[in-house]
């Protein structure tokens, strides 16, 4: 760019100025915006005062959840009871009654030991001392009738705090000790029991060998078919409430489904009330106009709510809810395709003496329709997701679920489950909501 | 319409076409049909589902549907403006339902701003905050996610995936994460909206620049221009108009977004509406109910005029994934 002459680019600049000198809002404009959008974020950062919040913010349960996310923990609470240590396991049941585990071992004595990934991070935990090995060191723990103690000089992993000492062995766990008990944090990838739960016959199954019984080996129950009872167990599994997510996840489909299709089915005909160019009593076109923005513009959630309050939770609010927004948006679509139409398709129709309904159903109907199942399909999309959103203020589905497993704080592994089924869902809906208009409208027209 | 013309008279050829035009006609009438019967059942049988489903059944429900509006009258027509502008009540209890003093957020001495006007402007701040951040990024991004631009890479398939995730990722998963480590707030909103919008603009962005005009780019590069010197000045003058008004309509969606995440813990007027019509505040849930209709068509309205300033009528065509 740096090699055309001086002279040359007088020549230039004389010959196109408009070009070389664009008014201020041309040649600033962008930064110009740039630096209003940060100016107002800055004020922002103050109004909303982001800087405290964050700093408030509990960044080390983040990282814990987050890792609930991928991970499963395994928190027994080990008790000294008359000088031995007995596990106790948390409500959600993590491992069967009587299961050998293979990092947490007891002894003859009494006592147990608790590895943390490998031979050199590990608990020795009596009722009288708890012997801490971090890479390999021991650090014994003095346990008194009140308080535990960490050894002096002791490395980072293992904090003294209050009456008790915390034990930090990064991703594999943690354990706190104190003086009459030792919780322990095991941390291990992946979903545990996401097939069967400990209290079912086929715990301990992997995917692999449930298909190898399904189809061949003797009947685990007498009573039924093996598939049959891998599918049952499956779906009733207690931790992961296959069954329950499934049938949350199939109510928000339908309350997409259903609250669309009735909007569209209802918006169709009032569209033609409301098209100046179909009907010409222009009393009947305002009202109806009006009509479709005041179920517009009252938003999804306060129709939600109100029909919550009549119906109870379930799907029928929601569908009650995307079907008088959408009537309003589809209705204001449909009738906007319909003042664009083609007149002289209506004219020849007319020209043979048709009447009003013969008109419009081979002069106006066959023009717009591939725009008004395109337009309906586009909806269906977008409602597939607001659905879940809707559900979380009381309108059943998978929303409902997400805000409960949420709410509970421990069940992170379930709402990434549900996640994982909302994305795929909302994905294969995309793709099939494509292939139909495509088919309809053709590859061009969108 | 088959019998329009008789069949006598015609020549074998055009018989032989009448009754394929014919045939092909009844094919297309009995796949319409099984089509409509298909979707018709699908409906039934979902509507069948939902009803078993729901906690109190359609038709047990429906003489009851209007009981909660009967039972949900405030006090006097004028209790809806007081809560509104949090004007001392006549009928104040000393109960949460009355008090709508306590709610004042002070600008000076004696000036306040009332309770529910000022949650109305967090919610909109929200949504401002968030369709600037999002839009900003998603800017960023949508000139990766063009073929025009970058060519068939991985690159660009990585960020259309990226994109397409954010989209559909369920809003209130990231606000119920951000809402556990930060405690209520806006904050998490803003980042649950503004994940969403990356994606939603992203791709409403990248339609646009794979339709722009692609000389004034061509131009650029035939004097040596680098690729980011023909980005922002091949293309981004042309696509500015669009990227705007698109990102005006994000910002009315936006404000709908923030009043339900509002709802599910992310503050703002969401928050407050949902407490009031959990806590039967007639007079409230109305005053709120009137202040957001108002807040919506005013901003509809004024961002439609915008974007008509900007781009014309063809920013009112809807679809194209905008919703």
């Amino acid at each position: 760019m740096s090699t055309i002459s001086l002279s040359e680019r007088h020549r230039l600049e004389k010959k196109y100025p408009d070009v070389f000198r664009p008014n201020l809002l041309q040649r600033w404009g962008l930064l110009i915006g740039l630096g209003a959008a940060l100016l107002y974020l800055t004020f922002c950062w103050f109004f909303f005062s982001v800087g405290p919040a964050l700093q408030n913010g509990k960044w080390d349960r983040a990282a814990i959840y987050v890792q609930d996310w991928y991970s499963w923990r395994a928190q027994p609470r080990l008790r000294f009871e008359g000088g031995a240590v007995v596990p106790q396991w948390s409500s959600r049941g993590q491992y069967a009654d009587g299961a050998t585990i293979d990092w947490l071992t007891p002894h003859a004595d009494g006592s147990m030991t608790a590895t943390f990934g490998n031979e050199a991070d590990r608990l020795e935990i009596a009722t009288t001392a708890v012997d801490v090995y971090v890479d390999g060191v021991v650090w014994p723990i003095a346990i008194t009738a009140n308080a535990a103690l960490a050894p002096a000089g002791a490395p980072p992993a293992i904090e003294q705090d209050g009456a008790k000492v915390l034990v930090d062995y990064g991703f594999a766990g943690q354990a706190e000790i104190r003086n009459n008990q030792v919780v322990v944090q095991r941390r291990f990838l992946g979903w545990a029991n996401f097939l069967y739960d400990p209290a079912s016959p086929l715990w301990g199954n992997d995917l692999l060998s449930s298909i190898g019984l399904a189809f061949s080996g003797d009947r685990v129950d007498p009573a039924r078919a093996n598939a049959h009872l891998i599918l049952d167990e499956w779906l009733g599994n207690r931790a992961w409430q296959h069954a329950d997510i499934l049938a949350k996840l199939m109510q928000t489909l339908v309350m997409a489904f259903v609250g669309t299709l009735l909007a569209t089915l209802v918006a169709f005909p009032l569209a033609f009330i409301a098209a100046r160019s179909i009907t010409p009593n222009r009393t009947a076109n305002w009202m109806m106009k009006r009509s479709f923005d005041f179920l517009r513009s009252i938003d999804m959630l306060i129709w939600a709510l109100f029909f919550t309050r009549g119906f109870g939770p379930g799907p029928i609010p929601g569908i009650a809810a995307i079907f008088f927004t959408d009537t309003g948006a589809l209705g204001k679509v449909y009738a906007e395709a319909l003042e664009n139409v083609d007149d002289k398709q209506r004219e020849g129709i007319q020209s043979v003496g048709a009447s009003p309904a013969a008109v419009n159903r081979f002069g106006v109907v066959p023009q717009v329709l591939p725009v008004f199942v395109s337009q309906s399909l586009y909806f269906w999309e977008s409602n597939t997701r607001s659905a879940t959103v809707i559900g979380a203020v009381g309108a059943g589905g998978i929303g409902l679920k997400l805000l409960e497993a949420m709410g509970t704080n421990s069940d992170w592994d379930k709402v990434a489950y549900m996640v994982l089924l909302i994305l795929g869902v909302v994905f294969l809906f995309d793709n099939l909501s494509n292939a139909i208009r495509s088919r309809l409208i053709g590859p061009a027209a969108h | 319409m088959t019998d329009i013309a008789p069949t006598s008279g015609l020549s074998a050829a055009s018989q032989t076409l009448l009754r394929h035009y014919r045939s092909q006609v009844l094919t297309r009438r009995v796949y319409s049909i099984i089509g409509v019967v298909l979707v018709l059942v699908a409906l039934g049988a979902a509507m069948n589902y939902a009803n078993a489903a729901n906690s109190g059944k359609f038709f047990d429900r429906i003489p009851y549907m209007f009981d909660f509006l009967k039972n949900f009258v405030p006090e006097d027509p004028f209790e809806i403006v007081r809560a509104m502008f949090d004007i001392e009540s006549p009928y104040y209890d000393g109960s949460l339902k009355f008090d709508y003093t306590s709610d004042r957020v002070y600008v000076t001495e004696s000036l306040y701003i009332p309770n529910f006007i000022y949650q109305l402007i967090v919610t909109v701040n929200i949504a401002i905050v968030s369709t600037i951040i999002g839009g900003g990024l998603a800017f960023i991004l949508c000139f990766f996610a063009a073929t025009n631009l970058v060519g068939a890479g991985p690159l660009r398939f990585v960020v259309r995936r990226i994109m397409e995730i954010m989209r559909a990722f369920p809003e209130i998963v990231i606000a119920g994460l951000l809402t556990a480590v930060l405690s209520i707030g806006p904050i998490a909103a803003i980042a649950a909206i503004s994940f969403h919008t990356i994606g939603a603009l992203g791709k409403l962005f990248f339609e646009v620049v794979e339709n722009a005009d692609m000389k004034p780019e061509e131009g650029l590069r035939s004097v040596g221009a680098t690729w980011l010197e023909r980005v922002r000045f091949g293309i981004v003058p042309q696509v500015m108009p669009n990227f705007v008004s698109y990102a005006l309509l994000r910002t009315e969606i936006n404000v709908r977004a923030s009043t339900i995440i509002g709802a599910v813990g992310g503050g703002g007027i969401g928050e407050v509406f949902r407490l009031s019509i959990g806590r039967d505040h007639a007079a409230k849930t109305y005053a709120i109910v009137i202040l957001l209709l108002i807040t919506i068509v005013c901003i509809d309205q004024f961002s439609g005029w915008l974007r008509y300033k900007l781009v014309g009528k063809q920013s009112f065509e809807l679809g194209r994934g905008a919703a």
